[in-house]
């Protein structure tokens, strides 16, 4: 059971990976994005994160998605000029890809040592936990994140601003 | 309760819970119908049944039976997948809700939740971290709106969905920091333990619900931003039909259309569970011993069934009555008023809380 | 059960789809999500050694690494809305007026 949704959100997070690559249109690769966040969130789920699991959709899937849609939709970001690719990458490219690849699957594979098992929801990450950790031993990296966050506000007021004033 | 057990009462609990919301969401048409109807001195729906309850159903045929338009110049597949969107995340959102203490029913104990059930102690346990789950599910339902716009490929519908997005992301903010105040006082997130920190009452007659225990401003600064996210009046120009001829919807026709507008109502249902849970103590109430024991089995539900009521009520009220914000006074208002007031009953709650401690 | 390894390729999997679409996209928005992916791909790896490792302290990288994205995409985008004011296009290629 465990596998079986591991493997079914992997596969989500990895078809939407790779049809954010291949999509020409800039508002399609956004929402495969969307759909690897609400994988990931659910892969975090299995690993027991389930504080992490939320803020990453509340956080990534619906405020830093949300904000790059805006922007597709304001500046009307429609399909991408492709340039011709060449054929020599082509030819020794995707080959090469696969071969790469196959290497390091098979040196992966072959020097496994005895793995770790990790079951269902093995390490339970509530939210008082995380709290507690954030406010008081990584209290600094705390305030500095605000700090960073106020001038990240201030820099995208100034930066969007029209200059006609 | 076995794996077996389990899933069969939680798919019984998904079928009740689709059930009563959906006819609660026709049934909150009608009643909005007929209560702005009369509040502008006339009679609202009449004509079909009594008082006009059939009308729902008449409109869910219409509904069906319309013309599906589609569009030539749209982009198909998320003008298909906004309204579905919008829907989902709208009816999921009541299944964090506890709707009611706990059953037992043919030998099975479970809350009144769908996703709630009784742990090893007998007492009702649900989601950890429910009320975020909800404030997710609440941030999910901009794309809807957003897809709706852009997807339609014309101008108006793009410029009705930029501001209806850019207007829910707003008061999301004053809406989150508007819960931490009673999450500091609860000190849980599930919304089960926020509901039975509000057991008991003050001086025998004065419950102990969140809004007499200092969330007072917390609970209109909520209202308001809950008005702000489901766009009802007085927020609701990126929808409304003299502005921008309807706005995001304009390109929908039929069955579509009819899924914003059930996710629209559904939205309303869920801002008032949650405002009902948060504040205003969701199923408990005075218990009346004097009623007979079948009757008492329900009052928990009959005491959730008013609070959702009132804010209902409050909503259809309040749309007729009140004029719309112009676009600019509406951010200015979320940004400069609300975001400061959320903040500083944040921090207020916030030292209140360490001094009791 | 799941060995840990599997999470690891899989981050690793996200890592080298985001550094490929960095390296070879050419909208300015594709290259930012390309980078949200990699973020992406980091987070999954230091929530799984949390889990191997039995400490809470990965959850809350994860936490600071997605204010530090939220901080860096709202900047982002808002030059990218400054750049396509003033070249009028999205084109990465096109941005080259400082060129020899």
């Amino acid at each position: 059971m465990h596998l079986f949704l591991f493997l079914l959100f992997a596969m989500f997070c990895v078809a939407g990976a790779v049809n954010l690559l291949i999509q020409p249109k800039t508002i399609n690769s956004a929402l495969s994005l969307i759909v690897v966040m609400g994988s990931l969130a659910l892969i975090y789920l299995l690993l027991g994160a389930e504080f992490v699991a939320v803020i990453q959709v509340i956080v990534y899937a619906g405020a830093i998605m949300v904000l790059f849609i805006f922007v597709i939709m304001l500046l009307n970001a429609g399909a991408e000029e492709q340039s011709k690719g060449s054929l020599a990458a082509k030819v020794l490219g995707i080959p090469g890809l696969l071969a790469g690849c196959a290497i390091a699957l098979g040196v992966f594979l072959k020097h496994r040592p005895q793995e770790e098992l990790i079951p269902i929801g093995a390490l339970y990450g509530p939210a008082d936990k995380v709290g507690m950790l954030i406010f008081t031993k990584y209290l600094l990296a705390f305030e500095v994140t605000s700090v960073l966050v106020l001038i990240a506000i201030m820099g995208a007021v100034v930066l969007a601003r029209r200059s006609d004033s | 309760m076995s794996a077996l057990t389990f899933l069969i009462v939680a798919v019984i609990k998904i079928a009740i819970t689709i059930g009563v919301l959906l006819t609660v969401v026709a049934y909150t048409v009608w009643l909005e119908r007929k209560a702005v109807g009369r509040m502008q001195n006339r009679w609202g729906p009449s004509r079909v049944g009594p008082f006009g309850l059939l009308q729902p159903l008449a409109d869910g045929a219409k509904f069906l039976f319309k013309e599906d338009v589609t569009p030539p110049f749209v982009d198909k597949k998320l003008y298909l997948l906004a309204p579905v969107l919008a829907l989902v995340t709208a009816l999921t959102s009541i299944a964090m809700v506890p709707i009611g203490p706990i059953v037992h029913l043919f030998g099975i104990s479970t809350p009144v939740q769908v996703t709630g059930v009784v742990d090893a102690s007998g007492h009702a346990s649900d989601i950890n971290v429910g009320i975020l789950i909800i404030l997710g599910l609440t941030s999910l339902g901009v794309y809807g709106i957003a897809l709706a716009g852009w997807s339609s490929n014309s101008k108006y519908s793009l410029l009705g969905s930029l501001r209806a997005s850019a207007q829910m992301v707003s008061y999301e903010v004053s809406l989150g920091l508007s819960l931490i105040g009673v999450l500091l006082m609860s000190s849980t997130l599930s919304l089960t333990g926020i509901v039975h920190a509000q057991f008991g009452t003050y001086f025998g007659f004065i419950p102990h619900w969140n809004i007499f225990r200092g969330q007072f401003i917390a609970f209109f600064i909520y209202m308001m931003a809950a008005f702000a996210e489901t766009n009802r009046i007085p927020f609701d120009m990126p929808e409304a039909e003299t502005e921008l001829v309807a706005g995001y919807h304009t390109e929908y026709s039929a069955m579509k259309f009819a899924m914003f507008f059930m996710a629209e109502y559904a939205n309303m249902v869920t801002v008032a569970c949650v405002a009902s849970i948060m504040f205003l103590g969701g199923w408990s109430g005075p218990s009346l011993p004097f009623l007979p024991m079948v009757v008492q089995a329900f009052l928990p539900l009959l005491w959730f069934s008013c609070k959702i009521f009132f804010f209902l009520f409050l909503y259809i009220w309040i749309r007729g009555t009140l004029p719309r914000f112009r676009y600019d006074q509406l951010m200015a208002f979320g940004w400069k008023f609300l975001f400061p007031l959320a903040l500083a009953n944040v921090v207020v709650t916030a030292f209140f809380v360490a001094i009791r401690a | 059960m799941i060995p840990i390894s599997w999470y690891l390729l899989l981050s690793a999997f996200l890592f080298a789809c985001g550094v490929t679409g960095f390296l070879t996209k050419r909208n300015i928005i594709t290259l930012f999500m390309s980078i949200e992916l990699m973020l992406n791909g980091v987070n999954l790896s230091f929530v799984a050694f949390a889990t191997r490792m039995g400490s809470l302290d990965g959850h809350v990288f994860v936490f600071f690494v997605m204010v530090v994205a939220a901080a860096e995409a709202a900047v982002g985008l808002a030059i990218i809305i400054s750049v396509y004011r003033t070249r009028e296009t999205l084109n990465v290629d096109r941005v080259n007026l400082l060129k020899l």
